[in-house]
């Protein structure tokens, strides 16, 4: 009976909290029961189910006052957590730092989609603060009943409720339900992932009524990072804990046919686990681990090169059958206002598989005990791990719980839920917990690679140079040839190399802008991939799914036909533009970098460092970014310095702004290195690109030396995301400021020296 | 095939048995604890696993036990605490540097290191003695901004 016994500590009228004893003036005589009755209605001692229709799933008061947020996403680095403590806060009249606030544990929170599509505040955030504003309208009325008033006439400050500033009558929410829980039925929508939503009675807070929301505070993660106090996933170890290493082959689809395992019987305590295609070893030490997967002997099938000449790829791309189509947008009749163009103007981009490359290679631990199995992992996904495992070890997914850990960084779907597959095949069958992690030539040869694509861009003009109809249309590799989580084996590398069936998606993208012309029409077509099982070239949600890809080329292309036109390329966009938030953002990104109104490109350099500046802007899920590059192009050796950039950034309603300046410099600096360096390499076997010197990125001497960030607030529109807008239009941007100093016109990324030698000369 | 080492790490001796081959960053992690020098490349490529060697920044990850001497280690918990910092580690702090933090080891223990011999370095020089480490999130503006602060409290 905890519940009895909590109420009866009220009727004493007396209570400790924290340190001292506070006295709870209580208006009325009230007798044991009605308090217990009172109170049961919306809290008790025994934790309601983890369902995403209990307040209780979400927000929890602990006997010290704190409050515990449990949230089913999770921090990739840009500190998703701080801004959810501050909604949570905000909404609940608590302070900040009494919010704790508990990502991605399967244990604690429901599924809310995990990492994913920047979604963090937009969608995590909108939920944990109907949850929050549902737990203070609750803790009113059980505060109302108690100081015998009326909720209207309560006020809440730092989580003790008040009658009208009396300070005698008050009563905390510590007192009323700390270390119980919320008894509360949402309103849930029944949907589980991103668009879960479960609102109660309760309507947040209007935005002028906001105090923590839009202050900058800083991360707190970020001190035990520097002192060593935080466990990343690849630091968890548990009792009897062995390591393994997964073996992959030379040449990608080929499967092992002969083990031999007399190679390592001089590693102690070295095993094979084999079965089918999956291969791998443990051993009781990690280097044991590592040599073993070295030494170990193995005859392999003999198959034929899966994969074309890398220089062929973007022809394979446009000769290959279409395995989809669709058109997202369209208006008016394209097709007959190319036929009576004046003028027509033509262009096609190309762009190539790129690794996440994470900054170590994903690591995952699996425990297999007494019934129940526990996976620690870096995924931007644990419920959907969890899924994954359950069906993998035929479990049913109630005894399976997955606990994000801090990964070694992760851009989507990388290597993390093939790491926790994999460890969990080898648990299974060595019977002990394996914590394995990959090497480097895994982490970065065979994650599930970013697609790549072709992009077709077509306008119409009329005499008097007004465009008329507007055509695009990409051609690539699906961004969800694998499915953006591991929650089915086949969409994982243990899953394909144990046989299962497959399931390759389809899925693509259009650009995302309010350019209105008279007619447009844009659409993609995606085609099969290389090698359809295992392959080292399956593709999947790399930051910011093919928004790169489609706004270089968009955005490239309407900087060609503000050229074509002789237009200033801000002038033509905005002759264009309709949406007053779009339009915001590009004159607040020229205002800030002061832009002068002229076409490109310029003419006016001859020496051997030419200088030119490029705009290009996009839209993604309701956020507006305007992105001004300003770089330096050395043409003797084609080496590229992006060495300014101006933002503009609106995401709505802002939470954090110190965050989201970090944020957004993160996205700048990725988006440079993509542009500038990043290629997945291949030949006709495997992936080359497997190191940091076959698959370089930007390095800190060629860091810009300027990123001004513009943040446009909008507290009344609430808020969209941040994690990758920002890195959809830098491609574009460079590729403009690049054609404003030199006139070339570089329509294939990365642009690597040689590539822009090449095109200058 | 093991054999017996002595460390010298973060002024305290440690003995391990080990294949005189495997790395030191092995050591430091699951021998003695140590996890904050981190697995990145294994091909001292990216700078994840730097610890000190004699006030040297070395990558851990191809340095053999064996080769380690009587040479004394540093890692990052022993470069300095909460409560005693190096100004490298308060400036991170100061300036919100890590996304994902993984890389942080590497950058931290290879700018103590020059910063330990380099009084007032300009940017360039910074650049010059970072070039090479490796960052996936993109932090590079923050890393920069965090050694100058670091280098302006050291003096």
């Amino acid at each position: 009976m905890t519940k009895f016994e909590n109420t009866s500590s009220f009727s004493r009228r007396s209570v400790l909290l924290g340190g001292g004893a506070l006295v709870v003036s209580v208006g009325a005589p009230m007798t044991l029961e009605m308090l217990a009755s009172m109170q049961s209605a919306h809290a008790q001692g025994v934790k309601p189910p983890l369902t995403p229709d209990q307040l209780s799933s979400y927000i929890a008061v602990n006997a010290d006052g704190s409050v515990s947020a449990y949230f089913g996403k999770m921090d990739m680095g840009h500190g998703l957590h701080v801004a959810i403590g501050q909604m949570v806060a905000d909404e609940l009249d608590v302070s900040f730092k009494s919010v704790k606030v508990i990502m991605g544990d399967t244990a604690t929170s429901v599924n809310q989609g995990g990492a994913s599509g920047s979604t963090g505040v937009q969608f995590g955030g909108k939920q944990m603060r109907v949850a929050a504003a549902e737990a203070r309208r609750v803790l009113v009325e059980m505060a109302a009943g108690l100081l015998s008033t009326s909720a209207d006439k309560l006020a809440v400050n730092d989580g003790v409720v008040n009658v009208g500033g009396d300070k005698a009558k008050r009563i905390s929410y510590a007192q009323m339900i700390g270390g119980r829980y919320f008894n509360v039925q949402l309103d849930w929508n029944k949907k589980y992932g991103n668009p879960l939503y479960a609102p109660g009675k309760a309507k947040p807070k209007k935005p002028d009524e906001l105090k923590i929301v839009g202050q900058p505070i800083k991360r707190e993660d970020v001190a035990p990072k520097v002192f060593c106090q935080q466990d990343y996933c690849t630091d968890i170890k548990v009792p009897g804990m062995v390591h393994g290493r997964m073996i992959r082959p030379a040449v990608a689809g080929a499967v092992p046919v002969k083990v031999d395992e007399s190679s390592i019987k001089d590693i102690s305590g070295a095993k094979v686990v084999w079965d089918k295609g999956f291969l791998g070893v443990v051993a009781d030490r990690e280097w044991d681990a590592i040599q073993a997967a070295q030494k170990l002997k193995v005859e392999w099938s003999s198959v034929q090169p899966p994969f074309p000449d890398q220089a062929a790829l973007y022809d394979h791309i446009r000769k290959a059958p279409v395995r989809k189509s669709e058109v997202e947008k369209q208006n008016g009749n394209v097709e007959d206002a190319f036929k009576n163009a004046a003028r027509v103007i033509e262009a096609e981009y190309e762009w190539p598989f790129q690794s996440h490359a994470s900054m170590g290679p994903a690591c995952a631990l699996v425990e297999i005990k007494d019934g129940h199995v526990t996976c620690w992992s870096g995924t931007q996904k644990s419920h959907f791990v969890r899924q994954g495992l359950a069906a993998m070890l035929e479990m049913p997914t109630d005894k399976v719980r997955v606990i994000w850990t801090p990964g070694p960084g992760s851009y989507g779907r990388n290597d993390a839920d093939d790491a926790a597959m994999d460890a969990a095949v080898l648990a299974k069958a060595v019977g002990k917990p394996v914590r394995v992690q990959y090497m480097r030539d895994q982490g970065t040869g065979w994650d599930p690679k970013g697609p790549a694509s072709t992009h077709h861009a077509k306008a119409a003009l009329d005499a008097s140079g007004k465009v008329v109809a507007y055509a695009f249309n990409s051609k690539g590799f699906s961004r969800v040839d694998v499915n953006t989580n591991g929650s089915k084996p086949y969409d994982t590398l243990a899953g394909q190399t144990l046989g299962v069936s497959l399931h390759s998606g389809d899925g693509f993208g259009v650009p995302a802008e309010s350019y209105a012309f008279d007619s447009k029409k844009l659409g993609w077509e995606t085609i099969p991939p290389l090698l359809d099982r295992a392959s080292p070239l399956r593709n999947s949600h790399l930051r910011d799914p093919v928004g790169p890809q489609i706004h270089f080329a968009s955005e490239s292309f309407i900087d060609e036909v503000a050229a074509a036109v002789n237009a200033d390329p801000i002038e033509f966009r905005l002759r264009h533009i309709k949406d007053p938030r779009d339009i915001a953002v590009i004159k607040a990104a020229a205002e800030k970098a002061n832009w002068q109104t002229r076409p490109s490109p310029r003419r006016d350099q001859t020496g051997n460092t030419v200088s030119g500046r490029g705009i290009a802007y996009a839209q993604r899920s309701g956020t507006r970014v305007a992105v001004i590059a300003e770089v330096d192009i050395k043409r003797s050796t084609g080496k590229i310095w992006a060495r300014k950039f101006t933002v503009a950034h609106d995401c709505g309603q802002i939470i954090n702004p110190d965050g989201l300046v970090k944020c957004i410099e993160g996205n700048i600096v990725q988006g440079i290195s993509r542009t500038l360096w990043e290629e997945v390499t291949f030949d006709n076997k495997a992936v080359t690109s497997v190191d940091w010197l076959t698959y370089p990125i930007l390095d800190i001497t060629e860091t810009p030396e300027q990123v001004d960030v513009v943040l446009i607030n909008h507290p009344e529109i609430a808020p969209s995301g941040a994690g990758e807008p920002s890195i959809r239009p830098v491609a574009a941007a460079i590729a403009n400021a690049i054609f404003d100093a030199t006139g070339v016109r570089i329509r294939r990324v990365p642009f690597s020296p040689e590539r822009v030698k090449s095109a200058l000369s | 095939m093991s054999q017996k080492f002595t460390l010298n790490v973060n002024g305290k001796p440690n003995t391990i048995d080990a294949d005189p081959d495997m790395p030191l960053l092995y050591a430091l992690r699951d021998d003695l604890g140590l996890n904050n020098p981190h697995f990145g490349c294994g091909l001292a490529q990216c700078g994840a696993c730097t610890v000190h060697m004699d006030g040297q920044a070395i990558r851990s990850c191809i340095t053999s036990v064996s080769s380690v001497g009587d040479a004394k280690i540093v890692t990052l918990a022993g470069l300095g605490t909460p409560e005693k910092p190096h100004p490298l580690q308060t400036a991170y702090v100061e300036e919100q540097v890590p996304q994902c933090g993984y890389c942080i080891n590497g950058w931290i223990m290879t700018a103590a290191a020059f910063l330990a011999t380099k009084k007032k370095p300009t940017d360039a020089e910074i650049k010059d003695a970072l070039t090479g480490l490796k960052c996936r999130c993109g932090t590079h503006i923050s890393i920069l901004k965090a050694v100058k602060r670091a280098a302006t409290m050291m003096g």
